[in-house]
């Protein structure tokens, strides 16, 4: 048999695939009739605000949660009834951590695997090689309460990829995680991508989001609300550059008539005005009215998350 | 596009389906235990110890021989039974509880291909060797204070099928524990299982003095619902040969009364607690 090399970035295979997938609590629609895809290798960030249902949506692919209606297909293999062939191809770090306190880094790591069946030998070969790529060979025997939290999140990074997955799940991998740690937890997910693992990711980091995802699916109301490459959604959605300064009402006419299509959104104390206008009509703007405390800064994602889902604050998930 | 079949409550009662994954879960807890067999050894050495004495030596002086053996040898069996229903009992209720709650060993072992009914039935087996553990430390406790009391405190050979007896007397309470564990909104209501179930038990089933002393009405009640009565007709069985006589029955008719109704409880309280647990972490 001949091998084909897929390199053509056209030629992709959908890895994971929900068709109306739908997610109720009694009365409430947390996840309401999604369909989206996913590809193999691709590495894919859920966004949305406190209760979107992004978490939900995660949890359905690993089968935590059962969908209440539709379905949701990972590796051809249906939430329905292939729950435990999944389990053996999908990797979790979730929220939470959920490491067991009752063992040293390294048993946890080798119990984990356990789970999946791998024998003791495997166990630790596996294991002592992912405590290598997390640098985490010197905590070795430590007790897991002696990890600060950014080794706590590796460590699980680490017991997620055990089994050698396709897809791994991480829900919000760097929330409390010092800078340190964050670029860490970064550099690890880049090398996985490398490695073809398909990467899906939740967070309210936008740019985390921005850094590392190939593609973002913006969630609200349990419902997908925009799905793209992070850089055309911000060309979509906000255009090039933001122009910032000091809220004053009476700038508010001049700076409608400079920039006729732009959209001045105040918060507070700052007036941002988003425009489809380059960078050198903000500049010409500047020139002209002499203000102080401006800015022009390049748009980023946060601008269209923040468009896109309000700037109301939430319920807590 | 078809939508596929809408489900009302997403756990389903059901015989739960378990597979080998079961002993891997059991495993891990194991793995715990030994780490931490120091702990977990003496409180089970040191209790049976300070009954023996204090009840069967000390006030077993100012009473007279019950069913023609010691105080102290009537009591034996029964000590036996308890530290077996506590080992249990409590590995299922606060044991399984924080790691379900607290630790969320529960959730880490459900993102592997262990479903969460195997993480349940390896909780109660887990409990049932507990049970049986504990039993087995207190029987050679027993058998050895045996040596310095008038009479040996274990006259029968039975005393060798007690792991076996244990180990389903232990799934039983496991199973019980496990009803209460996944409706208990936080810790602290295990105390009601406790002070109206377990400590009630521990003195109303033929423990420390005759059941046969209390009216027929009273013998028929805790025959058919304490569990605590089949373990104590059992211990006692396999360690003296004979049990009390009971509701007019003897002990012929008792010990198989008492493994059938132990057998019949395992069996309805396992698949409840799996269920009732599915109810709790499946939403």
């Amino acid at each position: 048999m001949e091998w084909v090399l897929f390199s053509d970035a056209n030629v992709r295979e959908v890895l994971i695939k929900a068709t109306k997938l739908t997610k109720r609590y009694g009365g409430f629609v947390a996840v309401d009739g999604v369909d989206f895809e996913i590809y193999r290798g691709e590495c894919v960030g859920f966004l949305g605000p406190n209760g979107a249902g992004k978490t939900t949506m995660v949890r359905m692919l690993y089968c935590f949660l059962p969908p209440t209606s539709g379905d949701l297909t990972i590796a051809g293999l249906s939430v329905r009834d292939k729950c435990m062939e999944i389990k053996q191809v999908v990797g979790v770090a979730p929220q939470e951590d959920n490491l067991d306190i009752d063992f040293s880094v390294l048993k946890n790591l080798v119990v984990y695997a356990r789970y999946f069946g791998i024998s003791k030998g495997e166990a630790l070969k596996r294991s002592e090689e992912q405590l290598r790529f997390f640098q985490l060979q010197e905590k070795r025997d430590m007790h897991i309460e002696a990890l600060s939290t950014g080794m706590k999140r590796r460590l699980i990074f680490a017991r997620a990829l055990l089994h050698n997955p396709q897809v791994l799940l991480l829900d919000e991998p760097t929330t409390g995680l010092d800078p340190q740690a964050r670029h860490l937890v970064w550099d690890a997910v880049r090398q996985l991508k490398k490695m073809c693992v398909t990467i899906i990711l939740t967070t309210h980091y936008m740019d985390e989001a921005e850094i590392l995802c190939d593609r973002i699916i913006i969630v609200d109301h349990g419902k997908i609300i925009e799905d793209g490459k992070p850089k055309e959604l911000i060309k979509k959605h906000i255009g090039e550059n933001v122009l910032e300064l000091d809220y004053d009402e009476a700038l508010i006419s001049f700076l409608k008539q400079a920039f006729s299509d732009a959209r001045i959104e105040t918060m507070g104390e700052r007036m941002q005005v988003f425009t489809s206008k380059p960078y050198d009509m903000f500049e010409g703007f500047l020139h002209e009215h002499k203000l102080s405390n401006v800015t022009i800064r390049k748009a980023n994602l946060e601008d269209v998350f923040l468009k896109l889902t309000g700037r109301g604050l939430r319920a807590d998930d | 596009m078809t939508e596929v079949n809408i489900r009302k409550s997403p756990a389903k009662f059901s015989i739960p389906k378990i597979s080998s994954n079961v002993w891997k879960v059991w495993r891990r807890n194991a793995d715990v235990f030994t780490k931490t067999i120091g702990v977990n050894f003496l409180p089970s050495l040191l209790e049976p110890i300070l009954y023996l004495f204090a009840f069967g030596l000390g006030l077993g002086n100012f009473i007279p021989e019950i069913n023609g053996m010691p105080f102290i040898n009537f009591i034996a069996p029964a000590l036996v039974a308890i530290s077996l229903m506590n080992g249990a009992f409590f590995e299922c209720t606060y044991g399984s509880f924080v790691r379900m709650y607290f630790q969320k060993t529960f959730d880490a072992l459900v993102a592997t291909p262990i479903s969460i009914e195997e993480v349940v039935a390896g909780e109660l087996l887990w409990g049932a060797t507990r049970g049986t553990i504990n039993c087995s430390i207190v029987l050679a406790v027993v058998g050895i204070s045996g040596f310095f009391t008038a009479q040996p405190l274990i006259t029968s050979p039975l005393f060798l099928l007690l792991p076996i007896i244990a180990f389903f007397a232990g799934l039983m309470l496991s199973s019980i524990a496990m009803c209460f564990t996944a409706v208990a909104p936080n810790i602290d209501f295990f105390n009601y299982p406790i002070f109206l179930i377990i400590t009630p038990m521990l003195f109303l089933s033929g423990t420390f003095f005759p059941l046969a002393s209390l009216p027929h009405a009273a013998q028929g009640i805790a025959l058919t619902t304490l569990p605590l009565t089949h373990i104590v007709n059992l211990t006692r069985g396999a360690l003296t040969g004979t049990t009390e006589v009971l509701f007019g029955l003897s002990t012929q008719i008792l010990i198989p009364l008492s493994i059938l109704w132990i057998a019949l409880m395992t069996i309805v309280f396992f698949i409840v607690s799996i269920n009732l647990m599915k109810k709790r972490l499946i939403r």
